[in-house]
């Protein structure tokens, strides 16, 4: 009899256990949501205010504006130059320094290798008074070309600590039966390497294409000329400005932005197989 | 066998003198781009501080040594002592404290729940992380506005609305920046829980332990190490964070959100003293290095 009467309190308080993670995960993501829904729904409102609210006349009126501007799409056009040309040149420079670092014996191999993970720590923020006076000393601010190739050599430490890490995993075997057949260095990097190094490859990439689509310091330093800033530096002077800001318009642009980083990082859980690493694991 | 791996290893090394001038060859652009725009402007920033560079006034024209002045003037420098102040507020509560603490709970709290709720839980909060830092300093601009979301609920319960980005700046950048850097910690604690072993945790509840033991004793202790390697990341990443409080508060009001990197923006770009401005860099790449150094001890990597 006593044992019944116990057991009930006892359940209760098994699915009062049960059930409050979830509440307190429920009330979190609501609390992280909230703040996101607005940009959303204001997107598509025909008179977004700072309120979070359901729009009364929903409209796609702001995306086409957004879209159809000439000066927005000169400034997704610039960061896209930006983005791809960092991007790319990041790969390549990565790719092929990740060779002889992953297969050969090197002296200054180790020492290179800490550089290279000690560089990855280190705030780009604290570096951009001293790369201006550089840039304008050599009379090569607000050009684009030198800003990727700012932007690339930022990318680059942890750029290359991934891609070592993937030319690692990738056996030396088929590059031996390659030579054996009579092929050469490059014939077995394009043919061998590539194909298998292409995870790595997209992982890099998207990492360096994220990360300076979404930098705003480095093109709001280096870049002066309204023609040549990138998005994140056009959504910045359009709130930052006085006067009556259109919010819905700013929030369709601002989802615009947002969308490229989004679809990239879903498209890179998917190559970054092994999970989440420590591994230089900056963002900035 | 040590002994055998050494010989042929250096035969190959001393074998292969082509793969030595292919390593170079392959290694000349990354040692290019390095050093141009990372290594020298980091050389750059110990020799600038040290100089009155200016883009106006007296200065401008020529530039001179000046040796320890900017440090010496930086001494007595309120607003430097302010902004240094408020860097070391933002780290502690925004990054230390904040995000590892919600990160940490809702990384525990997911812990073997039920797959489809942790991923759209987890879904959320990363999308504060993977957006632009410029769109997260609109979001929250708009939020926490006079008219904006959180006053009017605020409203709504009957209290009067707050101007948080001028009555409480600070602690509206650093709810934003919580909002922005938890998905990591989250995703870090995520992977370092799930390396706890069940038998471990079982065989305490087993002997009695209650939750609460179980985790102050057991679950933390195990991923211990997770916490320090993160705490060095989060505190480089928030260390450099820039557009995120220059965008939302721009420093102000007055310089009551002033951190180091706005600081040294304002003096190198608003009021041109570019040494000056170099000088503050200076202090930040300090930190910067010491915490780095730190990161690689803790990652205990082998090469």
């Amino acid at each position: 009899m006593s044992s019944v009467k116990r057991k009930r309190p006892l359940f209760n308080r098994y699915m009062a256990n049960r059930a409050l993670p979830y509440i307190v995960l429920s009330i979190i993501g609501v609390l992280f949501l909230l703040p996101l829904l607005w940009l959303v729904l204001a997107s598509f409102d025909a008179n977004a205010t700072l309120l979070l609210k359901l729009p009364e006349q929903a409209t796609l009126e702001n995306y086409t504006a957004t879209i159809t501007s000439a000066d927005n799409q000169r400034s997704f056009v610039n960061g896209l130059i930006l983005a791809l040309g960092q991007a790319l040149l990041v790969v390549v420079t990565a790719g092929l320094a990740s060779y002889p670092l992953s297969r050969y014996q090197l002296r200054y191999k180790k020492m290179f290798m800490y550089i290279i993970l000690f560089a990855t720590g280190l705030p780009i923020t604290a570096v951009m008074v001293p790369v201006y006076q550089f840039f304008l000393y050599f009379k090569i601010q607000n050009s684009l070309f030198f800003t990727i190739l700012f932007l690339a050599a930022s990318a680059l430490p942890y750029s290359i600590w991934m891609m070592k890490n993937f030319m690692d995993s990738v056996p030396v075997e088929l590059e031996e039966a390659a030579w054996v057949d009579g092929a050469s260095i490059w014939t077995t990097l394009r043919l061998v390497i590539t194909p298998l190094m292409l995870p790595g490859i997209f992982t890099v990439g998207i990492y360096a294409f994220s990360g300076s689509w979404g930098n705003f310091l480095v093109p709001f330093i280096l870049l002066q000329s309204p023609e040549k800033l990138p998005a994140a530096v056009t959504i910045y002077q359009y709130f930052g400005q006085n006067g009556i800001v259109q919010y819905g318009k700013l929030a369709a642009f601002s989802i615009l932005y947002t969308m490229p980083a989004v679809v990239l990082y879903i498209i890179g859980q998917r190559f970054m197989s092994q999970g989440f690493s420590f591994g230089g694991a900056n963002k900035g | 066998m040590g002994d055998t791996n050494n010989r042929s290893s250096k035969r190959k090394r001393n074998g292969n003198r082509s793969e030595q001038w292919r390593a170079a060859l392959f290694l000349s652009p990354t040692w290019v781009l390095l050093l141009l725009f990372f290594f020298i402007p980091g050389a750059l920033t110990f020799y600038l501080a040290f100089t009155n560079m200016a883009l106006t006034g007296a200065a401008a024209a020529n530039t001179e040594f000046v040796g320890f002045q900017n440090f010496t003037y930086m001494f007595q420098d309120e607003t430097f002592r302010i902004s240094v102040w408020n860097t070391i507020v933002f780290l502690i509560f925004s990054a230390v404290v904040g995000q590892q603490v919600l990160g940490f709970l809702i990384a525990f709290l997911m812990n073997g729940r039920n797959q489809t709720f942790r991923s759209i839980i987890g879904s959320i909060v990363i999308s504060g992380w993977v957006a632009p830092e410029v769109v997260t300093a609109f979001v929250w601009f708009a939020f926490l506005n006079d008219t904006g979301t959180v006053n009017a609920i605020i409203e709504s319960i009957g209290f009067k609305p707050i101007t948080w980005l001028y009555t409480f700046p600070m602690v509206a950048v650093i709810i934003a920046n919580i909002w922005r850097g938890t998905a990591f910690s989250m995703m870090v604690f995520q992977t370092a829980l799930s390396d706890v072993p069940k038998e471990v945790e079982e065989a305490a509840m087993i002997d009695g332990a209650s939750p609460w033991q179980r985790l102050v004793r057991i679950t933390i202790p195990m991923i211990m190490s997770s916490v320090v390697t993160n705490m060095v990341l989060i505190t480089l990443q928030t260390l450099g964070s820039f557009t995120l409080i220059f965008a939302l508060t721009g420093g102000g009001p007055g310089n009551s959100t002033e951190t180091l990197p706005l600081y040294m923006y304002h003096q190198a770009f608003v009021n041109y003293q570019l040494g000056y401005g170099t000088a503050i860099s200076l202090i930040l790449l300090l930190i910067g290095i010491i915490a780095s150094l730190l990161y690689m001890k803790l990652l205990k990597v082998k090469l």
